[in-house]
């Protein structure tokens, strides 16, 4: 890897930490809850670029399948999160399907 | 690498504190999950990518549904408290034994580490054959030499399992 790639990754490193940190202030800061889901949401996108920037820094190629796990989990956590603040409760739909199913 | 670790310890310690002082639960489950997320970048980081595997998906993903559905049945805030002198000297004499303890061990990557001694290397050099060609030690020593270990792991797990989704469940059709 060249000298000049190297400097790159580690700009590219620096400048998704500082996003990361002002991600993390909205977060604590946020008013509202849309505030604190974007910068979340924001988070979990920047750890995962992280994580492939560090990939090629290292050379550990198969440090990607991690990124990927993280974007998958990333989404999971989000639907999660904005299903409950939506709903208040979780399976609420689930719940009533079986009150139906009972009745 | 120096220049990635220590951000992101101190995003950790920043992410650690807002959750202590938060008082809307719902926001402090969302900062568990970026302190799942920092926790398991920096493992990564350590070069332990099956533990980052293992810290994402359990802490960032499961834990925080779960965590979501118990908020479903309590409160959404917590009551306000005053600070209290006595927990806070404890925690910190906890913490500076903790970093004491440290001093003990070696540095990082250090070839005289324990880790690099003890497992005798008969097991990085038999494990393929014993295990039919399998090329994964650490898999073969989680799955057949530690075998029992990992099936009384599972058997703890699986019982915490089922214990949470009935205490989550039972409340839900309580609820209905």
């Amino acid at each position: 890897m060249s000298t000049f790639m190297e400097y790159g990754f580690v700009a590219c490193s620096l400048a998704i930490l500082t996003t990361m940190t002002l991600a993390l202030i909205r977060a604590m800061l946020g008013p509202t809850v849309f505030d604190r889901v974007l910068a979340l949401n924001m988070f979990g996108t920047k750890t995962v670029l992280l994580i492939c920037v560090v990939s090629f820094l290292s050379g550990r190629q198969d440090f990607i399948d991690v990124a990927l796990l993280y974007s998958l989990m990333n989404f999971i956590g989000m639907v999660a999160l904005l299903r409950f603040s939506q709903l208040g409760c979780f399976g609420e739909s689930e719940v009533e399907a079986e009150g139906g199913a009972k009745a | 690498m120096i220049f990635i670790v220590i951000p992101i310890l101190a995003l950790l310690a920043l992410t650690a504190v807002a959750v202590a002082r938060i008082r809307d639960l719902w926001a402090a489950v969302m900062f568990t999950g970026i302190y799942s997320f920092l926790g398991a970048s920096w493992m990564l980081i350590l070069d332990a990518p099956d533990v980052a595997f293992t810290e994402a998906a359990v802490g960032a993903g499961i834990s925080t549904v779960l965590m979501l559905a118990t908020l479903a049945l309590t409160g959404k805030k917590e009551k306000p408290s005053k600070v209290k002198v006595m927990p806070l000297i404890v925690v910190g004499i906890t913490g500076a034994a903790l970093i004491y303890g440290t001093f003990d061990m070696p540095a990082y990557g250090s070839a005289e580490a324990p880790i690099q001694q003890y497992p005798n290397p008969s097991f990085v050099e038999k494990s393929k054959e014993d295990m039919h060609g399998l090329p994964n030690v650490v898999t073969a020593v989680l799955a057949s030499y530690r075998g029992y270990d990992t099936l009384g792991e599972t058997a703890v797990i699986f019982t915490a399992g089922i214990a949470v989704l009935l205490i989550l469940r039972k409340d839900q059709e309580g609820d209905a």
